[in-house]
């Protein structure tokens, strides 16, 4: 399954539901071009739901990690929404799970803001 | 002549017992890409690794497999990338070549080091080693580089 992308406001949060594969190609390009649209467009508190995400690949992390750096330089900021275990398991091995601010609850997250 | 089948069947079993079930090259696109990754983990299912375990093993081949088409062979339609995988009496091999000009793996840098940690790319040899229970990088000759990648059934 490839990825698919679904954006919805919660208060002054964009919160951007992510599911299926991030990975080179298709899925790390969609993802990078939505958080540049976002950013481009003053919507710099965002939060990432990655609750439906499969699989993310070095490329998808690239990603997460170039959003992340992106919006933080527009005096923005991204978070994480429910992470899979095994997202965080990778997150982890990579010395990135702290890097994130990581939720599992999304109204605990939009209050964080 | 040797009949085709009895010659299939010593090209399974070879002269070690052990089984190749996938010998072939691929073109150096991101199509091929998934395309030998589902191939990968159709014989490590047949195999017999646990759900975890090929959710590692697609993901260290996936990194692998790009690495060859993106770096490797540089999307260049002219070369391929070889993968044959086998399976030793549940020691499960993956090799991975391609036709570029190779690298030295000491130069690549470490992504766990501070100053790497917020890199956007560089982590695909690391997740590599992270999931497979041996990564081994060798040059090819006369051109290229041939990973191997090795799973064992039940983690030793």
């Amino acid at each position: 399954m490839s990825i698919k992308l679904n954006t919805r406001q919660v208060g002054d949060v964009t919160v951007v539901d992510v599911s299926g594969r991030i990975t080179l190609g298709e899925g790390s390009s969609a993802l990078r071009d939505l958080l540049r649209d976002l950013v481009s467009k003053e919507q710099k508190k965002i939060l990432l739901n990655l609750g439906d995400v499969s699989y993310i690949d070095s490329s998808g992390i690239g990603e997460l990690v170039s959003g992340f750096t992106t919006v933080a330089n527009q005096g923005g900021s991204l978070k994480l929404l429910s992470l899979t275990k095994r997202v965080k398991d990778l997150l982890q091995i990579t010395k990135l799970y702290t890097v994130f601010d990581v939720k599992d609850d999304e109204a605990e997250a939009v209050a964080r803001f | 002549m040797v009949p085709f089948r009895l010659y299939a069947l010593f090209r399974t079993f070879g002269r070690t017992g052990s089984t190749t079930v996938i010998d072939q090259d691929y073109s150096s696109t991101l199509e091929s890409v998934d395309v030998a990754e589902s191939e990968i983990i159709k014989a490590a299912e047949e195999a017999g690794f646990d759900e975890d375990s090929l959710h590692q093993i697609s993901m260290a081949a996936r990194e692998c497999l790009v690495n060859a088409v993106v770096h490797g062979n540089r999307y260049n339609r002219n070369k391929k990338v070889h993968l044959s995988v086998s399976n030793e009496n549940g020691r499960f091999t993956i090799k991975i070549g391609d036709q570029g000009d190779g690298f030295e793996r000491q130069e690549v840098p470490d992504p766990l080091q501070e100053e790497n940690v917020l890199r956007h790319s560089g982590r695909g040899l690391f997740l590599m080693e992270a999931f497979m229970d041996e990564m081994s990088v060798a040059k090819a000759e006369p051109s290229g580089t041939i990973v191997t990648l090795v799973k064992n059934l039940g983690g030793h």
